[in-house]
């Protein structure tokens, strides 16, 4: 059956049940009680692997069938959840997450097996020895037996994620004990006895690692012995003495775990093997990967398709439908009034017209703005990664996430915005101890907040770290040349922080994972002015920075200058207009080869929008006045030169189309009153 | 490609319109709509034979002067100048062409691929050789002219 029809609605809903299982997740780290949370998480879970299934993605169907199990068993109580057990479904989204995407992409759910994800999974099941399962590959290759050992099962294996759990547990002063149990052979019901044991080991710690597994004890699969890595707040000699109190016991062996032994002896000559098989399974999964691609091109397409969609509210469309009704009633009013027998009837329909193709915009504009939710939604999930990494306790606090904007808009802000949340955690914000010192609270505060004002909205980025340092950036500017000595001296304090703007200018002593590199700030600009918004800084020393994003309500429609040049008309969007000048030619002088104007002692290069645009018969060259528009490209002032400037007029802006994209100078086009198309210039891009 | 394409349809209506003396066939199911010439807001930077845009029901669309494109001879606008709207694939095109003559039915069996007949660049645009009541027209590939 042809499942690509509902591909779109796979997509969306997949999407939305993995933020809300992030969101959950998050909530569950903090309040491990809360059961409603959990049961929220189950369901997600649940409907992913259903809509998976039914989709005919196997690996994402037994990914959250796994990630179900082990949800089950919290439901039930048997497993605690953990930071680190957290950690490891947070790894189980990031998988379903990529498949998802690849979903969107290839409209399969590709060929990457997460294993490490699935394994990690059944071991926190096998662990807490409850549910049972087909022991995976890994598990197999570390039990086969080494001779030259003492007792077979004492050589371990350990994964990262146990690795990382008694890392952990050292960390925090627990005990972390590789215990070898040998059974009497003359033992009869070695699983019963097995059984007695674990209980007892967990009366005084928790059992991360079992080897062979529990449910093969269970079964009995094992010979008469067994290892099990124990935490626990209680040290060996405790545990010595109540298994040995156990009967039909020939020996306990335990030693102590530290975290150098976990990295690297352990693994010993098995490492060796293991490397052989991932490199095996790597050269098949290119292979796989390889042969995938002639097929997926044409999925492509179909997928690519369906991508871009709004939800939109089904109130917005009823508007929408009433407002059409009355557009329809009008016209038919209209064509039956006659201008000039009833004039007066004539002009109120047309007013009342007006104002139905004003509430129209609005109601279509409405329709194509999503609440920036959608953005944010992803972000305290992120904090709470970078905090993990950093070290630093950070609380995240957002509001405003009803405000909107248009969807354009919403799809191209989370990366700067990511960038901006990731400079305050990491140069921001200082370090515990720091700010232990500094007498601040521990937990460090990032405020993001959203809010409408005017045809703006502004998204704020704030923390109450310790502020931006300008002399330390004069400094920077000056060790890199971008400013002389004098200069810097010379700067204020505002022009300094906009130096962090500059391109490849980090004042960041360390590169770290998160920034340093001088690559954050400079996009962020950029990005933000491609949407017609602009950046500002306030920071105070010791007390925090604040990072404000102004941004356009829509990008579809703005106010625009119209001009002639030649016979054609242009469309300059207003915001990057500074000023319009009538100049006469013989003040215009050539520097260069390039004309400039003398505005003010500033030198303002000017072009002939005629020349850049090839307009034929244009009659600027024989002006002896010229009409120049000062436009404002980035920090810097351009003066384009028109025939004559028309009017200020409200545009609609349109692509161009696929077959003419990418033409230097134009933004776009748009449609004129008299039904003619005007192009929008691309101020950034005109010389 | 061509010769499989033909065989794989029984009867196909097909747009014939002119180009100077040559008459041209275009796949009717491809074609959005047929206009008057209107008029048409030149883009700067874009190849001879795009003559720029024009407002079709307010979505923006690129027009092709077919003439440009073919190398032929440029021919003043007439009363019968008109504008054929195709939507191929994606994306919508207009194709200025000197006059819409007539609608026709082509089988299978009345077209003969054109590599046979033509060997050239040329023939790269041409899906096939159309014979109507002793007249020849040729049926135009625009997915390939327009280098999809």
């Amino acid at each position: 059956m042809d499942m690509s029809q509902y591909l779109q609605i796979f997509i969306e809903e997949a999407n939305e049940h993995v933020q809300s299982l992030n969101q959950c997740l998050l909530q569950i780290e903090k309040d491990p009680e809360d059961k409603k949370v959990l049961n929220e998480i189950f369901r997600s879970a649940h409907t992913i692997k259903g809509m998976a299934g039914t989709m005919g993605f196997t690996k994402m169907t037994k990914l959250t069938h796994d990630m179900e199990n082990v949800l089950h068993s919290i439901r039930n109580d048997e497993i605690k959840i953990t930071s680190d057990l957290v950690d490891v479904l947070f790894k189980c989204l990031d998988a379903l997450e990529n498949y998802v995407n690849s979903v969107v992409t290839t409209a399969g759910e590709g060929d990457k097996e997460y294993n490490n994800v699935i394994v990690s999974l059944n071991q926190i099941l096998e662990n807490k020895g409850t549910i049972s399962h087909s022991p995976t590959s890994k598990e197999l290759n570390s039990q086969t037996p080494v001779e030259n050992d003492k007792y077979i099962t004492a050589r371990l294996d350990i994964d990262e994620f146990e690795q990382h759990a008694v890392n952990k547990a050292i960390d925090m002063g627990i005990n972390a004990l590789k215990i070898t149990i040998v059974l009497n052979k003359g033992c009869l019901l070695k699983s019963a006895r097995a059984f007695i044991l674990f209980q007892t080991l967990e009366r005084y710690g928790e059992i991360i690692k079992s080897q062979p597994l529990v449910q093969d004890i269970e079964d009995e699969k094992f010979d008469f012995e067994f290892t099990v890595i124990v935490v626990s707040k209680e040290d060996g000699k405790l545990f010595s003495k109540e298994l040995n109190s156990i009967a039909e016991i020939e020996e306990v062996i335990i030693s102590k775990m530290s975290k150098y032994e976990d990295e690297g002896s352990v693994h010993s000559e098995k490492e060796k093997k293991a490397e052989v098989d991932f490199k095996a399974g790597e050269s098949l999964e290119e292979v796989t990967t390889k042969q995938a691609v002639p097929q997926d091109t044409t999925k492509q397409n179909v997928a690519r398709k369906t991508q871009r969609t709004v939800r939109v509210d089904i109130d917005r469309l009823d508007v929408l439908m009433n407002l059409i009704g009355e557009l329809i009633i009008t016209k038919t009013r209209l064509e039956g009034t006659d201008i000039t027998t009833k004039p007066q009837e004539y002009h109120e329909t047309l007013e009342y017209l007006d104002r139905i193709t004003t509430n129209l915009n609005d109601s279509v504009m409405k329709v194509r703005m999503v609440p920036v939710e959608t953005v944010f939604n992803r972000f305290p999930r992120m904090i709470r990664d970078i905090s993990k990494d950093l070290g630093k306790e950070i609380e995240l606090v957002m509001s405003g996430e009803e405000t909107e904007l248009d969807r354009t808009v919403i799809d191209e802000i989370g990366d700067p915005l990511i960038h901006l949340l990731r400079n305050s955690c990491d140069h921001g914000l200082e370090s515990i101890a720091k700010r232990k010192q500094l007498g601040k609270s521990e937990v460090g505060k990032i405020n993001l907040k959203a809010y409408q004002s005017g045809n703006y909205v502004i998204i704020e980025v704030a923390d109450d770290g310790a502020g931006i340092n300008t002399e330390k950036i004069r400094a920077k500017a000056i060790e890199t040349g971008i400013v002389s000595r004098e200069a810097a001296a010379a700067m204020s304090q505002q022009d300094a922080i906009e130096l962090l703007f500059m391109p490849s200018f980090s004042t960041a002593d360390k590169v770290t994972g998160l920034s340093g590199r001088g690559v954050g700030l400079d996009v962020v600009k950029t990005k933000i002015e491609q949407l017609g918004g602009t950046v500002e800084v306030e920071t105070s020393i010791g007390k925090g920075s604040k990072f404000m994003i102004k941004l356009p309500l829509t990008l579809a429609i703005y106010q625009a200058l119209l001009v002639n040049v030649g016979t054609e008309k242009y469309a300059i969007p207003l915001g990057s207009i500074y000023q319009i000048y009538n100049w006469q030619a013989q003040d215009v002088k050539t520097v260069q080869g390039q004309e400039v104007i003398l505005l003010r002692n500033m030198v303002v290069p000017i072009t002939r929008l005629a020349n850049s645009l090839e307009v034929p018969n244009s009659d600027s060259k024989s002006q002896k006045q010229l009409k120049i528009v000062i436009v404002r490209k980035g920090e810097k002032l351009t003066g384009l030169v028109v025939d004559s400037v028309i009017g200020q007029q409200e545009i609609v802006i349109k692509s161009l189309g696929k077959l003419l994209t990418g033409i230097k100078y134009l933004a776009g086009a748009t449609i004129l009153g008299d039904g003619n198309v005007a192009l929008i210039i691309d101020v950034n891009s005109i010389t | 490609m061509a010769d499989s394409q033909i065989h794989e349809f029984e009867t196909r209506q097909f747009i014939v319109f002119s180009l100077g003396e040559e008459r041209f066939g275009i796949d009717s199911l491809k074609i959005t709509t047929i206009d008057r010439m209107k008029t048409i807001t030149r883009v700067p930077k874009t190849p001879d034979y795009i003559k720029g845009v024009i407002n079709l029901r307010g979505d923006i669309i690129p027009v092709m002067d077919l003439r440009a494109k073919f190398n032929l001879p440029l021919a003043e606008e007439t009363e019968d100048t008109r504008i054929i709207i195709l939507k191929l694939e994606e994306i919508s095109i207009g194709v200025i062409v000197d006059q819409v003559i007539q609608t026709i039915q082509l089988g299978g069996e009345s077209i003969e691929s054109a590599s046979s007949l033509i060997n050239s660049a040329a023939s790269d645009y041409i899906f096939g050789i159309g014979k109507v009541d002793g007249e020849i027209v040729t049926l135009l590939n625009f997915e390939k002219i327009i280098k999809l």
